[in-house]
């Protein structure tokens, strides 16, 4: 379970990070040697992109602006407005955001409550190392564990329903549609934003507290005037690696959510391989189209937070 | 972004393994691409000479437990000798053309295809033409007349339910009753599956409506969904035996093949008309084993398998011809009981009339 534009993000989380003291930086002795072999070392990793993720992409989203028979036609992207399809880019952005906002909550105060314990500690260790299986464990598997537990015929779901007569499914069968990628999404982005989010809180210095006690400080001045100012960009940056995450992510909708193809992703597989509804291959390039600009939109956002809470730092 | 991640790779993957394809040489001096008839090879006996000598056939998108389509892969494999290579069997029949595309030229492409009427009449440049050797026993209207396609077989849309826990259904309307709760599923996604689709078109014109517009299916759909009655996971013979999906709407031969397995599930059809729709057999123009492609459509209409379909719940495209000249298998047959009633099945534009209508109703419809 790769997310493809992580790469980009956790590099830009590591720079929104608390910065080193300036000083503390060793000058550069032969700064055009060294961005050379900056340049060198980059090569393979910027082929592999170039030839698994940008070449790729550009033709499969080129193929949205032609018809079948090759002729350039506006009418896919057209179809991206139809209110059908507008509905599940509304849906696929609120599911996202949604989860991404849930999961980086909950995965902030998780990482505030572990502050508490050693660093090197077993509890620390143990929870980032939980947290790393978990933030990949999505997908099919993912999806039939919550299937096979709070499913229709689930081992908590049959639990409640004969122990305690509650029916988890009063209210319709929740799990299989939005509401339930909620949930399901949830489970990877809360062990998503500990791991990204953990080490920008570890940054924050006992010295910074000890100093702003020194100055007469309270508690509150501490969070609102150093720590939350200093934590808020890798807290934004971590927010939109979730939804992004959320936002792509396929085969656990894909598992658990069978009819009407209420996110964006699915909709890009009904186009791909319907066997009813037909020659929509090409509107797919479009749903991705839509699904690109939706992400620029975000990370051009992203950007504007990141320059005004930059400001603080200075 | 996953998706794109997964096309990344499978386009990676077509031009790197394009650029090393090797054609495989005929067998015999007969170029077998070509040959549109056992009589091309010099005969049944040459074809089946010329098929054994490839060794292996690649089958896609067939179930096990579709149509009998275990037991009928089993058989050839037995008959002749000849290894079946089963992709992916529970793909879609727009998959198996896609892969056509992708594989093309390797020696795993796809040699023969199933399909879907509508994916068929999308794809007619991706098919050769073949008449097999009883290919007068195959009725005209089933059949394109130069054998790019033909039918195989069908089956009618059924009802199959948990006898264990919810009562028979003896009408539509019963489904909409609260002992149905959170029960009703479909095969599939209408908009994607043909299975689904057909179950929309059975709705239709038990209640009323006609094959041109299937609006009355989904509002009635609609209304199952708002009783809480609609179930929106996919049925398979796995939901099915964990008692999840209780009542599936499917083509006869899969729910049959669910209730040989599943204790307590029976299979109903209403009262009134019975929807069927055929499935169709094509070889590809592009078959790395052109030889065996041609001997598994032969085989594929042979007395044996046609019967093996009906053992499997399906009603085989020759059924008239087997029943007049006393080679149906009649255990089969009893069991599955004949086709008869009101048969409706849509025209291509009719299909494509109501492909349009469910993409733009059947997410509404059901959220």
């Amino acid at each position: 379970m790769s997310v493809v534009p992580a790469p980009a993000l956790i590099s830009g989380d590591a720079e929104a990070g608390p910065r080193r003291h300036p000083l503390s930086e060793p000058v550069p002795r032969h700064p055009a040697r060294r961005s050379l072999g900056t340049y060198l070392g980059l090569t393979p990793f910027a082929l592999y992109v170039i030839l698994f993720l940008v070449i790729p992409t550009v033709l499969a989203v080129t193929t949205g602006f032609f018809t079948e028979d090759g002729s350039v036609t506006l009418d896919n992207i057209a179809g991206i407005f139809a209110p059908n399809v507008l509905s599940t880019f509304g849906s696929s952005f609120l599911v996202s955001a949604v989860t991404a906002v849930i999961g980086a909550v909950i995965g902030a105060l998780v990482c505030y409550a572990l502050l508490g314990t050693g660093a090197e500690g077993t509890l620390r260790s143990t929870i980032d190392s939980i947290s790393s299986v978990l933030a990949q464990f999505g997908g099919v598997m993912l999806a039939f564990a919550f299937i096979a537990t709070i499913g229709t015929q689930g081992l908590v779901t049959r639990f409640l329903a004969d122990a305690f007569g509650i029916d988890l499914f009063a209210s319709g069968p929740w799990l299989y549609q939005v509401p339930g990628l909620v949930v399901v999404y949830v489970y990877f982005q809360v062990p998503l934003m500990i791991i990204t989010f953990m080490p920008a809180l570890e940054g924050l210095r006992t010295t910074w507290a000890e100093a702003n006690a020194t100055l007469g400080g309270t508690r509150v001045t501490y969070w609102t005037r150093i720590a939350i100012p200093v934590l808020a960009p890798s807290f934004i940056g971590s927010l939109l690696l979730l939804f992004a995450n959320a936002f792509s992510s396929y085969a656990t909708a894909a598992a658990l959510v069978s009819q009407g193809s209420p996110i964006v992703p699915l909709q890009i597989r009904g186009a791909l391989v319907s066997e009813t509804v037909l020659g929509r291959e090409n509107m797919a390039g479009a749903l991705a189209f839509g699904m690109i600009a939706v992400m620029i939109i975000v990370m051009w956002g992203y950007s504007v937070l990141q320059l005004r809470t930059s400001r603080w730092q200075k | 972004m996953r998706h794109f991640a997964g096309i990344a790779v499978i386009a990676a993957a077509a031009i790197t393994l394009s650029a090393c394809a090797a054609s495989t040489p005929a067998a015999s001096d007969v170029d077998a691409t070509t040959a549109t008839s056992a009589d091309d090879f010099g005969g049944m006996d040459a074809l089946i000479e010329a098929a054994k000598a490839e060794g292996q056939l690649n089958v896609i998108a067939l179930p096990d437990n579709w149509a009998n389509y275990g037991e009928i892969k089993a058989l050839f494999e037995e008959k002749y000798g000849i290894t079946v290579n089963s992709a992916d069997p529970d793909i879609s029949s727009a998959e198996e053309i896609a892969a056509a595309d992708n594989l093309k030229g390797q020696d795993t492409a796809p040699d023969v295809f199933d399909l879907g009427t509508a994916v068929t009449l999308d794809s007619l440049n991706y098919f050769a033409p073949y008449q097999v050797a009883n290919w007068d026993e195959i009725p005209a209207e089933n059949k394109e007349e130069t054998g790019l396609y033909v039918n195989d077989y069908t089956g009618s849309m059924s009802i199959g339910y948990d006898s264990n826990s919810v009562p028979k259904p003896t009408s539509l309307d019963d489904l909409l009753g609260s002992e149905y709760k959170g029960a009703v599923a479909l095969n599939g996604d209408p908009t994607q599956a043909g299975a689904a689709f057909a179950a929309i078109g059975l709705v239709t014109v038990q209640q009323g409506g006609t094959l041109d517009d299937f609006t009355p299916g989904i509002e009635f759909f609609s209304e199952l969904n708002k009783a809480g009655n609609f179930l929106p996971v996919n049925a398979t013979g796995a939901t099915i035996a964990a008692g999840e999906t209780k009542v599936v709407f499917d083509w006869s031969y899969n729910n049959l093949s669910a209730a040989a397995t599943v204790d307590g599930w029976e299979v109903t059809t209403l009262p009134g008309e019975v929807y069927t729709s055929f499935y169709n057999q094509a070889i590809s123009k592009d078959a790395p084993h052109p030889a065996a492609a041609r001997l598994w459509q032969e085989f594929i209409y042979s007395a044996e398998a046609q019967n093996l379909f009906i053992k499997g719940g399906a009603y085989p495209v020759t059924i008239q011809t087997l029943q007049d000249a006393g080679t149906v298998d009649t255990a089969a047959l009893d069991t599955l009981g004949e086709l008869k009633g009101d048969l409706v099945t849509p025209t291509p534009e009719q299909a494509e009339a109501n492909a349009a209508i469910l993409a733009e109703k059947w997410a509404a419809a059901i959220s």
